[in-house]
């Protein structure tokens, strides 16, 4: 299908909702009728969380199905790479064993620089481009629950540091061809934000980093956004003080005889904190518009994130032009 | 209602228990003997705000007072002066009373490696150190080394607040802010991370060749080399290798400071503040770090509840909602009925979130019964300058009196 990303990198500040916005994207793709792999990256069973299913081992397990799509996860496990990248390259069997006595896989994997996002990049590049015998991608699209904004330039482009380092061999093809598909078109980087301060300021800088890196940024996704119930013009009124306690009073007087003068007051004290609240996030709304990206809003999920509302979210995606 | 019944509200409302488990933070901050206080939480949770706004408190109080922030906002940084990266506390303006002062200064990793390597080994030494790839990946970029240096430079300030300063000691209260980690702990465990690394099996397997007969290793040690070569590539390992050599002599160094920082950390006059929102995710790591401190024995001070909803008036949500939708519902409402609809249910949404904050409190304080708490009201706006810190820690101040 053209025109459709076939790897979306999600990341964003931690804790501002990456997990739960790439898993709901991989639902609402799904519910396009897309095979779509979910994968994450940081040994953290989030995917197995957010779909209450056991730890995922390194292997691809269907974990929801839709009408004519499906979603597959993958917890990448760094060391399991490598060993499948050593047996790949170089048939290492009985090294590869060797090597795991020695401490080296744990060494080269997390201590070795770079060495750990090449496998983890490698994986993701493998999934992507995998076909069955038929000639078809294996999954229409792949999602990836990726590092944080302060890591996620230098993770995408690890492999132009490989490039760097092997001059030619296997190795340096391999990192020439997932160099290409991270430039790719078909390749969307989406930050997800929240509309304060510190996030929309590391959002900013990673879009300038991705920018630099001519690695293609795909939508701001501002997360857990709280409706306000109210407008423009009563938000002024509040906030102005045009609206006085009185007036509260004599409104509340109307419906709740219990309710004293102090009431109205807390209300009023109350209604200030959000306007104020409310305006902050304007502010941020504003800043993020200057990026220049598609920006896709999601709202806060009361009672928390449940299938129900990940399907929820994942339809505002896609509809939101992720896709 | 008077004035009195709506606060007696608030503090029922909440889970405050009694005064003996309210954590007075006037108290620490005011005990001479306290000279080092560490503010650790799970990410966003306000660690930094918290331990500037402190460390203001504190100054104000008449101590004298470091505050080490590590990635402040940048309004916060360039309201504590923080602009030039260098390195090194600067006097916070307009900051400290009663012959009290506050410096601040925000942590810069690699200068820090830079200064301990450079402070520690010849300068030839230090110079091969400096220069070598695996070294400028390992102090910029590997995940450890922001807590590993938070710790060295602990160690160093509070050497530095001994030795210093005319009048007797340049500071007599550190306060230190811990690095956006996801989880708490590992402000704690990574010092052991980056050692182990260091001084690891397979580091010393590398770093033997160049010492002792190869013989002495199995014929394994050939095939493993080899292997990694093909892997990292040939320059990638020879990289490591010299930097290991050079960095030998430097490292038992490495290992006795990070050993006396945590000694440190468990002397007397050291208190953990654990930071938390209301959440479920950051109380179970509050939890968590709580239970890891008892067992490192480091003396926790107790917890702060950061951000919680406060609604400022007793009603009820659903009786809100039930008054919304009656103001709604009149024959000709006003426009005044209808702004005060929409705050009624501002309002209910209040007290739906703070009844939620409060269970998650309350299953906190059901595990940890003798850990002393205190629940900070969220401010309707970001805090980023002296007077919101000082906010901040007037109303934490005052949320342990109200008991
Ligand atoms: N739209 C939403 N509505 C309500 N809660 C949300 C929403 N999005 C995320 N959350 C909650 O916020 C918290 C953080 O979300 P999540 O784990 O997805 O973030 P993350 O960016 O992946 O975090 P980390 O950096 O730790 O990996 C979780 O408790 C999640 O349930
Ligand atoms: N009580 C509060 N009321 C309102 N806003 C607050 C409060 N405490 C903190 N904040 C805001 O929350 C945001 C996060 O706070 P802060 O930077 O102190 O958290 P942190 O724990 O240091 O985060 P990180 O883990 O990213 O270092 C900031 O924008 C800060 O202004
Ligand atoms: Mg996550
Ligand atoms: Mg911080």
């Amino acid at each position: 299908m053209a025109g459709e990303k076939r790897l979306h990198v999600v990341t964003g500040k931690g804790g501002t909702g990456k997990s739960t916005v790439a898993a709901a994207l991989a639902l609402g793709l799904a519910a396009q009728g897309r095979t779509v792999l979910l994968c994450e990256v940081e040994g953290r069973q989030g995917i197995a969380q957010l779909f209450d299913v056991p730890p995922l081992p390194y292997e691809e397990r269907q974990v929801a199905a839709t009408d004519d799509g499906a979603v597959y996860a993958l917890a990448i496990d760094a060391e399991e790479a490598l060993l499948e990248y050593l047996a790949m390259f170089y048939r290492l069997g009985r090294a590869g064993k060797a090597l795991d006595r020695f401490g080296v896989i744990d060494f080269a994997t997390t201590i070795a620089p770079g060495v750990r996002d090449v496998l983890l990049t490698g994986k993701v590049y493998e999934a992507v481009r995998r076909r069955d015998e038929a000639g078809a991608y294996t999954y229409d699209a792949v999602v990836l629950d990726a590092p944080p904004t302060g890591r996620i330039t230098r993770f995408l482009n690890v492999n132009e540091e490989v490039a760097g380092l092997a001059k030619v061999g296997p190795v340096r093809r391999q990192a020439d061809s997932i160099m290409t598909m991270m430039r790719s078109q078909r390749t969307a980087v989406h930050l997800v934000t929240l509309l304060e301060e510190m996030p929309v300021q590391e959002t900013m800088d990673a879009i300038n980093d991705l920018n630099a890196a001519t690695l293609g940024v795909g939508h701001v996704i501002v997360n857990q956004v709280l409706p306000s119930p109210l407008d423009d013009a009563a938000a002024e009124r509040v906030a102005s003080g045009a609206l006085t306690p009185a007036a509260v009073a004599k409104s509340l007087a109307r419906v709740e005889d219990e309710l004293g003068p102090s009431a109205a007051e807390g209300l009023l004290l109350e209604g200030h904190a959000h306007v104020a609240r409310q305006r902050l996030q304007s502010h941020q709304r504003a800043v993020l518009t200057e990026a220049g990206a598609p920006v896709v809003e999601l709202p806060h999920l009361e009672d928390g994130v449940d299938l129900g509302g990940l399907y929820d979210l994942g339809g505002r995606l896609v509809e939101g032009g992720v896709r | 209602m008077s004035r009195s019944r709506t606060r007696s509200r608030q503090v029922g409302g909440s889970t405050t228990a009694d005064a003996a488990t309210v954590l007075d933070v006037d108290a620490i901050i005011d005990d001479p003997t306290i000279e080092i206080v560490v503010c650790c939480g799970a990410g966003g949770v306000g660690k930094t705000t918290t331990s500037a706004a402190l460390a203001l408190r504190a100054a104000e109080r008449g101590r004298k007072v470091c505050v080490l922030t590590i990635d402040p906002a940048r309004r916060l940084a360039q309201s504590l002066g923080l602009t030039a990266l260098d390195n090194v506390p600067r006097p916070v303006a307009g900051a400290g009373a009663d012959g009290g002062s506050l410096d601040a200064m925000m942590l810069d990793m690699k200068r820090t490696f830079d200064e301990v390597v450079v402070a520690h080994a010849s300068p030839e030494k230090a110079a091969q150190i400096l220069g070598n790839p695996f070294y400028v990946a390992l102090s910029s970029s590997f995940a450890g080394t922001q807590e590993y240096m938070a710790m060295e430079k602990l160690g160093q300030l509070h050497a530095e607040a001994v030795a210093d300063g005319a009048d007797g000691r340049r500071w007599d209260l550190i306060v230190v802010d811990t690095p956006p980690s996801r989880s708490a702990l590992d402000f704690l465990d990574a010092p052991e991370r980056l050692s182990s690394l260091l001084d690891g099996r397979l580091i010393r397997l590398l770093l033997a060749p160049a010492r002792g007969p190869a013989r002495l290793f199995s014929a394994g040690f050939g095939m493993i080399t080899s292997a990694l070569n093909k892997v990292l590539g040939a320059q990638v390992l020879t990289d490591v290798q010299t930097f290991v050599a050079a960095f030998d002599t430097l490292f038992g160094g490495f290992r006795q400071r990070a050993e006396a920082t945590f000694a440190l950390l468990q002397d007397q006059g050291t208190a953990f503040l654990v930071i938390a929102s209301p959440e479920p995710d950051a109380m179970r790591e509050a939890s968590y770090f709580v239970e890891r401190l008892s067992q490192d024995a480091m003396p926790l001070a107790g917890l702060v509840v950061n951000r919680m909803t406060v609604p400022a008036f007793a009603l009820d949500g659903d009786d809100a909602h039930g008054a919304a939708r009656r103001l709604r519902g009149r024959t000709r409402p006003t426009a005044d009925d209808l702004v005060v609809a929409s705050l009624l249910e501002v309002h209910a949404r209040a007290e739906r979130v703070a009844e939620r904050e409060r269970r998650v409190v309350k299953g906190f304080a059901a595990a940890h019964p003798r850990v002393r708490r205190v629940e900070l009201a969220s401010l309707a706006t970001d805090v980023h300058d002296l007077d919101g810190l000082a906010e901040v820690g007037e109303r934490l101040a005052a949320a342990s009196s109200r008991v």
